[in-house]
């Protein structure tokens, strides 16, 4: 079935998706509500900005919103916010919630909205593609990396076990699935050798959560030696405090976030979106663990990054989406049901255990 | 019918077409849009398949458990007296007070690699089970219990007086008296174990073809936009939640009918 057919019966059958809502119970956990009010505007004309996002980027965007408040075009803005699963946001938005600025981790969730006529066509027509903020795929490993793991082809050694969020139950989770394999590419191998080392990765995944953050959960819970997860996620759980340690690869993959005006979002929404890409939001986003998407960012110490004078290692090799065609040939080649190279090894790997 | 009854079924009538009715007739509308090529699609899918046959043993395995767990727990709480037997009685509900995201992690605290009783069974399929068991625990014991609390002690003083051993007041006499609490009990508890998710998105790993169940790919099947085959994986519950619930209740009126 087509993507546009696909939505086409969602928008018709809300009744139905309510009803599978109920039939798999609580687990679209979206934190929907709480609102914030940053800045303390004492105008007395406050504009209502409804912001929908996934839940990684809530503190960055909650610190870009305080520094929008001290702005001609922030003052007097009150946020309502909502946070939660990507997919799901990108999903309820469709399905009528409502949302002047959406920030989502995969850009097929605004491209879900672009189709169902809530998004202009040229969302991605700025320098940036859309994006808001980028970070790369890292290996996270205990407090002081008991195994000294330095990169991918620690993760194949016999014995090790791998925590990566669910690849079909979370679309972010794909980055990981992504970098493992393509990192075979960038080091030299052949799509072969990429294959077989996925199939290893396979053979010592432990357990695949439900999301980026369950996966960091089960992983601090001792359930497995390594965990795939994204620079920024590892920074944040620096930051409140968790016991671990991370390693950027020297071959990754570069993850980028979308963000998005809605067409009938109050202008202010645009305002945002043009502070969030200017120095002074990119400087926020940078503190909280993002990497900055545009020039020009005055460096920062990052509290939370392994050396937080030099937050942003660049790797050797990174590869882009893009380079890999973009998220439609990505998905028919790796994840689709039929065709895809990952339920292929996951059949493979799964039966023979 | 008075005036008042048919008020009162007409109310009933409408809540449960919005909450219940029309919802479950979208979801197989939706499916069966698709026509049978959905259904064949996802059922065909050797994943899809292995996660169906993971989730109904382990869900009947799990009601098996606690028709006989179930109905021990509630003997014991009408019919024994002991220390801290106020306290159980409280304790009991707990797995349907808990979010079950928190019992998932309470139950990767004590199975999972760092259980301080040295069991790991995190990411395996005895973890699937301790979840389903541990959610569904409170149904039979619920249900069997008010029952128990009502049943004579005269017809069992009876029985024994007239010659019957034990076993045969059990059998002949209380048995039947419970078996329509158990079952439905027993309904709930197949029914809740179907539909589990939150327990599991820590403890069992959702590893596909080992521990893998179906409310997990039936979100990964949204996650695709693939609704169409979501709701057919989501009626095929429905008609296998609809068989076994209804082979309970034959079981139920046959044991009853001996009594």
């Amino acid at each position: 079935m087509s993507r546009a057919a696909a939505l086409d019966t969602f928008s018709r059958r809300s009744f139905g998706i309510g009803a599978i809502g109920l039939a798999v119970g609580a687990m679209v956990s979206g934190c929907v509500g709480g609102s914030a009010t940053p800045g303390g505007s004492g105008s007395a004309a406050t504009t209502t900005l409804h912001l929908v996002g996934f839940a990684v980027p809530k503190e960055a965007n909650n610190a870009a919103q305080k520094k929008f408040a001290e702005t001609e075009a922030g003052r007097g803005v009150v946020w309502e916010e909502s946070y939660g699963a990507s997919g799901d946001q990108s999903r309820a938005v469709v399905n009528g919630l409502k949302a002047d600025y959406v920030n989502f981790s995969l850009e097929g969730d605004v491209t879900r909205l672009v189709k169902a006529g809530l998004v202009a066509e040229d969302w991605n027509a700025g320098p940036t593609k859309g994006m808001v903020s980028d970070s790369v795929v890292v290996i996270v490993v205990p407090k002081g990396n008991p195994n000294r793991v330095t990169g991918w082809a620690d993760l194949v050694k016999p014995g090790v076990r791998i925590i990566t969020p669910n690849p079909a139950s979370s679309g972010s989770a794909r980055w990981n699935i992504l970098a493992a394999y393509q990192q075979v590419i960038l080091a030299g191998g052949t799509e072969a050798e990429a294959k077989a080392y996925l199939t290893a990765f396979f053979n010592n995944v432990a357990a695949l959560p439900g999301s980026g953050r369950d996966a960091t959960n089960a992983f601090l819970q001792g359930a497995g030696d390594v965990l795939i997860s994204y620079e920024n996620e590892a920074i944040l759980a620096r930051q409140s405090g968790e016991e671990l340690d991370y390693v950027v690869p020297d071959e990754t993959l570069l993850i980028e976030n979308p963000a998005a005006v809605l067409k009938d979002a109050n202008p202010r929404a645009k305002a945002y979106l043009d502070f969030v890409l200017s120095v002074a939001g990119q400087t926020e986003f940078t503190k909280l663990g993002f990497r900055p998407v545009i020039d020009g960012v005055p460096h920062v110490d990052v509290e939370g990054a392994i050396d937080p004078a030099q937050p942003y290692p660049e790797p050797a090799h990174l590869v882009t989406i893009a380079d890999l065609g973009g998220w439609d040939a990505v998905t028919a080649k790796f994840f689709d049901e039929k065709t895809g190279l990952v339920p292929e090894i996951q059949a493979a790997t799964g039966k023979k255990q | 019918m008075n005036r008042w009854s048919g008020l009162g079924l007409g109310i009933s009538l409408v809540w449960f077409s919005l909450l219940v009715l029309i919802p479950l007739t979208a979801v197989i509308v939706t499916s069966a849009s698709g026509g049978w090529a959905a259904y064949w699609n996802a059922l065909t899918s050797a994943q899809t398949a292995s996660a169906l046959g993971l989730t109904v043993g382990t869900a009947l395995a799990v009601t098996a458990l606690n028709i006989v767990v179930g109905t021990a727990i509630a003997w014991v709480l009408v019919r024994d007296d002991f220390w801290g037997k106020r306290a159980l009685e409280v304790v009991i509900d707990i797995p349907f007070a808990l979010p079950t995201i928190v019992a998932g992690l309470v139950l990767l605290s004590l199975y999972g690699p760092n259980s301080p009783l040295g069991l790991n069974w995190a990411n395996t399929r005895v973890a699937v089970f301790l979840a389903f068991a541990f959610v569904t625990l409170p149904f039979v014991v619920r249900a069997v219990q008010p029952v128990l609390l009502e049943l004579e002690p005269e017809a069992e003083e009876a029985a024994a007086s007239l010659g019957a051993g034990r076993f045969t007041v059990w059998w002949r006499i209380v048995l039947p008296s419970l078996t329509p609490a158990i079952t439905a009990g027993a309904a709930l508890s197949f029914a809740r174990g179907l539909s589990e998710y939150g327990s599991l998105v820590l403890l069992s790993g959702n590893l596909p073809y080992r521990t893998e169940v179906v409310s997990v790919r039936i979100l990964s099947y949204i996650e695709g936009d693939k609704l169409i085959d979501a709701a057919a994986v989501a009626s095929v519950l429905l008609v296998v939640a609809l068989v076994v619930i209804v082979g309970l209740d034959l079981v139920s009126r046959r044991v009853a009918r001996h009594a």
